[in-house]
């Protein structure tokens, strides 16, 4: 119950801010998921142990916030409903992986450890990545950058489609949820002798609907086919957006910016 | 069992990625021929109810914890293999997207694991041939309950597979199947008895929509055992293809499976693996940072050409930790820095 009510707030959330007309939200849905997507394949390639080389990356994510106007609090909570689970699985590297591989004054550090934050600082940026490419673009504008990208029609349509009546479903859901906790005296769940009656009613409703949303859809013309707007204007700023941020990205990726910072700091040359 | 991004590798990631869009282009081909044009809305609003039905709570009798429905196998059961499958694509996308449910660069690995068996396996070849066209109610939950089953047991042992491959994750293989395959059994158990309610009640309230799928094409006409068969194969070449592919990447992948079992059977000592060996020698653009001290014994079989140590970061040098740690520092308080820059930038 609580989920559900958490979860389309969250949708609608991010629906809004997509809405804002920044910089960021002006550019292109293809220079952003291109972006997103080199992004991604860049900060997975790092091995488990180059820790330090993943730093200048948070460069994209700060940046995308700064010029996007995005609430930093709102994709931390985010951050912290994925987390716990790739956090354990991440917190075995230490049991496993003895071996030392570095020290910072006294202390020896372990390739485990050093894994673990590799894991952990992987998870912030790839996650953020893909929250910022949807607070900034929309799902209409990814869809049609999907499309660009030569995703079958198919998938398109079904996701747009989806994506419209998440809305109102969650809606309905919400509403019988609540009418069932009412009548009944637990508030954990959903017993099991109402299992298949409750999901059950609100499948046939849903089928009832879409039988409706087919007829709506006669009556407005359907003839089978649905055009997607494949319209796509490419600005300047797209332009140096799409050359800068991948530059900068294979920059981070040859270059140990934070080690020759700190080797210049403390003498190491 | 959304796998994400930070425990992948871009050769697994890719590799998946790329299986999953050929499946996709096939399942939309499929959807079309069928020229039933009441399914594209059914599809869609049948994605919304299941992406909805995930986040119900149902209470499990007994044990006072409650679960969730996946929904694959109860999609199939409705919309048939091909509509079903783009459905369960369409709602991981939606939920790595929105919810970072699932890394990007894993959604191939997701929509595989999580669309893919239950569409194409576990409904065709379980539940299909136990239910047939005139389904009953011990029918309906044997076959909801052993088709969900295996669904996320097999979906289980993608994710142990794929994030073994991927060398991120130091937990070794038995210990990963050993976390991942019971409590997936418990939950594929009540996935299946859910599945079974809601498709009882359906056949009961309105059996005319369970006809129209399980009247269709049975795609599940071979016999278990040839199916079982190929799967095994396939399996085995997913993983020697794989191995070796993931042995000659310049990625500086490291072999947990090599190291947890010592096991050198995946062993690529050919001409071809000599010419990948060299020429990953050649574009291998970063040193490897190999500063394991590796014993002989956990060398893997297959390994990657000896870098120069001497440009190895870290050695263990507790100079080169510090100045790292303190360029960190430093280069994340410029990046906050610059991003404060650019948000009083971009109000003006």
């Amino acid at each position: 119950m609580l989920k559900l009510e958490s979860n389309w707030l969250d949708l609608r959330t991010l629906d809004e801010l997509a809405l804002q007309k920044t910089f960021i939200h002006k550019l292109n849905a293809c220079t952003k998921l291109y972006t997103t997507l080199i992004f991604v394949v860049i900060v997975t390639s790092f091995s488990k142990y180059e820790v330090t080389g993943l730093i200048p990356l948070f460069f994209y994510p700060v940046a995308l916030i700064s010029l996007g106007n995005l609430p930093i609090h709102y994709l931390c909570k985010r951050l912290l409903m994925i987390a716990p689970f790739i956090i354990v699985i991440g917190l075995f590297n230490p049991l496993f992986d003895h071996v030392p591989v570095t020290a910072v004054g006294s202390l020896m550090v372990t390739g485990g450890w050093l894994s673990f934050v590799g894991i952990t600082l992987k998870l912030m940026l790839t996650i953020t990545a893909a929250l910022l490419l949807v607070a900034t673009t929309g799902i209409n504008s990814i869809c049609t950058a999907l499309s660009k990208l030569g995703a079958p029609k198919p998938i398109v349509i079904q996701i747009l489609f989806m994506y419209r009546y998440i809305h109102v479903l969650l809606e309905e859901f919400l509403t019988t949820l609540q009418a069932y906790h009412q009548r009944s005296f637990q508030n954990n769940g959903v017993h099991y002798k109402a299992w298949g009656s409750l999901l059950g009613q609100l499948l046939l409703r849903t089928m009832a609907r879409a039988q409706r949303i087919y007829q709506a859809m006669l009556c407005r013309g359907y003839d089978g086919h649905i055009g997607i707007s494949t319209a796509m204007v490419w600005t300047t700023q797209d332009k140096l957006f799409l050359f800068f941020w991948p530059v900068f990205f294979l920059f981070c990726r040859f270059v140990n910016i934070p080690q020759a910072l700190g080797k210049l700091l403390t003498g190491g040359f | 069992m959304h796998m994400a991004d930070a425990l992948i590798s871009p050769v697994i990631g890719g590799t998946m990625w790329a299986a999953t869009a050929g499946l996709v282009s096939y399942a939309a081909k499929k959807v079309q021929q069928d020229i039933d044009e009441q399914k594209v809305p059914l599809m869609g609003v049948l994605g919304a109810f299941v992406f909805a039905a995930q986040m119900i709570n149902f209470t499990i009798p007994g044990t006072g914890s409650s679960g969730h429905i996946g929904g694959g196998v109860l999609l199939a059961i409705l919309l048939g293999p091909h509509a079903a499958f783009l459905t369960i694509a369409s709602i991981l996308t939606v939920q790595s997207l929105f919810f970072a449910d699932g890394g990007l660069l894993a959604l191939g690995s997701n929509i595989f694991n999580m669309g893919f068996i239950p569409c194409y396996l576990a409904y065709p070849f379980i539940y299909k041939p136990l239910t047939k066209s005139n389904p009953s109610q011990r029918k309906i939950m044997l076959g909801s309950v052993l088709a969900a089953v295996v669904g996320l047991q097999l979906g289980a042992f993608g994710v142990v597979l794929e994030t073994l491959f991927s060398g991120i994750s130091e937990l070794p293989f038995s210990t990963f199947a050993l976390l991942m395959q019971p409590i997936h059994l418990a939950i594929g158990f009540v996935e299946g008895l859910i599945t079974a309610a809601v498709v009882t009640f359906v056949y009961h309230a309105a059996p005319e929509i369970l006809q129209k799928t399980a009247l269709t094409q049975p795609l599940g006409s071979t016999p278990m055992k040839n199916v079982l068969v190929v799967l095994f194969i396939l399996a085995l070449f997913t993983g020697g293809a794989l191995s070796w592919f993931a042995s000659t990447n310049p990625d500086g992948l490291e072999w947990s499976i090599f190291e947890v079992s010592g096991e050198e059977e995946l062993q690529a000592s050919d001409e071809v693996h000599e010419f990948f060996a060299q020429l990953q020698e050649k574009i291998a653009f970063l040193p490897d940072y190999n500063f394991k001290q590796e014993t002989p014994a956990a060398q893997p079989a297959a390994t990657e050409p000896a870098s120069d140590k001497s440009t190895a970061w870290p050695a263990v040098d507790a100079g080169t930790s510090v100045a790292g740690l303190v360029g960190s520092l430093i280069t994340l308080l410029l990046a906050l820095f610059i991003g404060k820059g650019l948000q009083v930038a971009a109000r003006r």
